[in-house]
């Protein structure tokens, strides 16, 4: 019943693998997720009918699945249809239509959280609809859900251990390689879950720095981010 | 000669469905019980205590749930204690709904505006009288529509329990998947089930949300 971690930290190049593909994961889902709920969000927000109501299909399925359950049907649908794609690329398919429906939702509350007569001024101001958003709405409204969307995305790096499922080999399918091959399963989870904290402080850190060039009026006003 | 998905394999996942009620039962309840423990340290005068129990709720945040499920699974039993897939699920889920359940509870008790803790004082309670007559009612409806949405939570993340071999909603899924090669069948049926569970907490989750927004607005 004592713990030793030296079999653990031999295989530290499988551990430095694994956290990549995790980040790799990570970062690719956290960009697409964000442009297609960004999208979701224009979307459910539009004066056409079906459009809305697409989006808020679409928010309504993902947010009441499991994620393990998506990640089988991507990965067994598209090669039903013919294509077979790498399990990476699955992954990344799988976990950015799941965060791009969570990101719908919270850009969604950022959206209508812009006050109407910012929407009337630039309306005024002759600005098409694209251009509203683009170059008047957006903006504000990341800033003030930016908390939230953090959150998301850390969230989102978690959940892409479960793509180990699907043999990707990320920190935690690594880790289940190395747990089979040392006898010592305890030491490995304890030692990825200390990986997956750090990532989660520095993706923290991260968006804190994004915020810190994307929000300047904030940082000159001195309120903390 | 593969069986094709059929009314037997509906009824093998809806008996895996009620596992999965049960499981998400077991966390809930176990889970609300240690996020109460959490909550109450959270917000306690012994700095001790919120020590300790920000500790657990940063680690608990910071690791995902799969790997908590797998620490217990094969952890626990490389140490000396054997476990079964459905121990190993409940205590797992138990650690990981109490993390989120008493943070998120520990908001819910400090939005209870300040000068309720003060009237409170005022009229001479005991801290614990304080806490149970006063804050606790006023914190338990700020809390419910949030708590509700993460049950929604707590029903999608039971399908990691299959993971370590316990047979819910979603190993039954992989289980038929075996034997029938029919994926995209099952794996949609198994998520079609999961909505049906889910989508019934997240439209009374809304509904209590805009009715506190609402009775918030009045006061």
């Amino acid at each position: 019943m004592s713990l030793d971690f030296s079999p653990i930290f031999e295989r530290w190049p499988m551990l430095v693998d694994g956290a990549l593909v995790t980040m790799k994961l990570a970062a690719s889902a956290t960009i697409l997720g964000f442009s297609i709920g960004t999208l979701c969000a224009i979307g459910r927000n539009s004066k056409i009918e079906w459009l809305s109501n697409l989006c808020a299909c679409y928010v309504e399925a993902v947010r009441n699945t499991p994620f393990l359950v998506q990640v089988f049907l991507v990965f067994f649908g598209l090669s039903s249809l013919g294509l077979t794609l790498s399990a990476i690329a699955v992954s990344i398919i799988a976990l950015t239509i799941n965060v791009g429906a969570y990101t719908g939702e919270i850009m969604r509350a950022g959206i209508n959280s812009v006050h109407a007569g910012q929407w009337e001024a630039a309306e005024c101001l002759g600005l098409s609809k694209a251009q509203i958003y683009w170059h008047v709405v957006l903006r504000p409204a990341v800033e003030r859900v930016y908390p939230s969307l953090t959150s998301q995305f850390i969230l989102l790096m978690l959940a892409s251990s479960i793509t180990s499922q699907i043999s990707v080999p990320d920190l935690t399918g690594n880790a289940n390689f190395i747990q089979g091959a040392s006898f010592r399963p305890m030491e490995t989870y304890l030692t990825i879950g200390g990986i997956y904290l750090l990532l989660a402080v520095i993706m923290r850190f991260v968006f804190w720095l994004i915020a810190l060039v994307a929000f300047p009026r904030r940082r000159r006003l001195g309120t903390a981010l | 000669m593969t069986p094709t998905f059929g009314l037997i394999h509906i009824q093998f996942l809806l008996q895996g469905a009620v596992l999965t009620i049960g499981l998400s039962l077991c966390a809930f309840i176990g889970g609300g019980l240690m996020g109460l423990v959490i909550a109450l340290c959270r917000v306690s005068a012994n700095p001790v205590l919120r020590g300790v129990s920000s500790f657990y709720i940063q680690t608990i945040q910071g690791v995902p749930l799969l790997v908590i499920m797998f620490a217990g699974y094969f952890g626990l039993p490389a140490m000396g204690f054997s476990i079964s897939p459905l121990v190993a699920a409940m205590l797992s889920m138990t650690i990981w709904v109490g993390a989120y359940l008493g943070e998120f509870w520990r908001g819910s008790i400090q939005a209870v505006p300040k000068a309720q803790w003060e009237a409170a004082e005022c009229l001479a309670l005991s801290r614990l009288q304080r806490m149970y007559h006063v804050i606790i009612p006023q914190a338990v409806r700020n809390a419910t529509p949030g708590t509700v949405g993460f049950m929604v939570q707590i029903v999608k993340n039971t399908s990691l329990a299959s993971a370590v071999g316990f047979v819910e909603l979603t190993r039954a899924g992989q289980l038929i998947n075996n034997s029938t090669f029919q994926p995209f069948i099952t794996f949609s049926v198994v998520a079609l089930v999961y909505f049906a569970l889910c989508y019934p907490l997240s439209a009374i989750s809304h509904r209590l949300e805009t009715r506190l927004a609402r009775g918030m607005r009045t006061v």
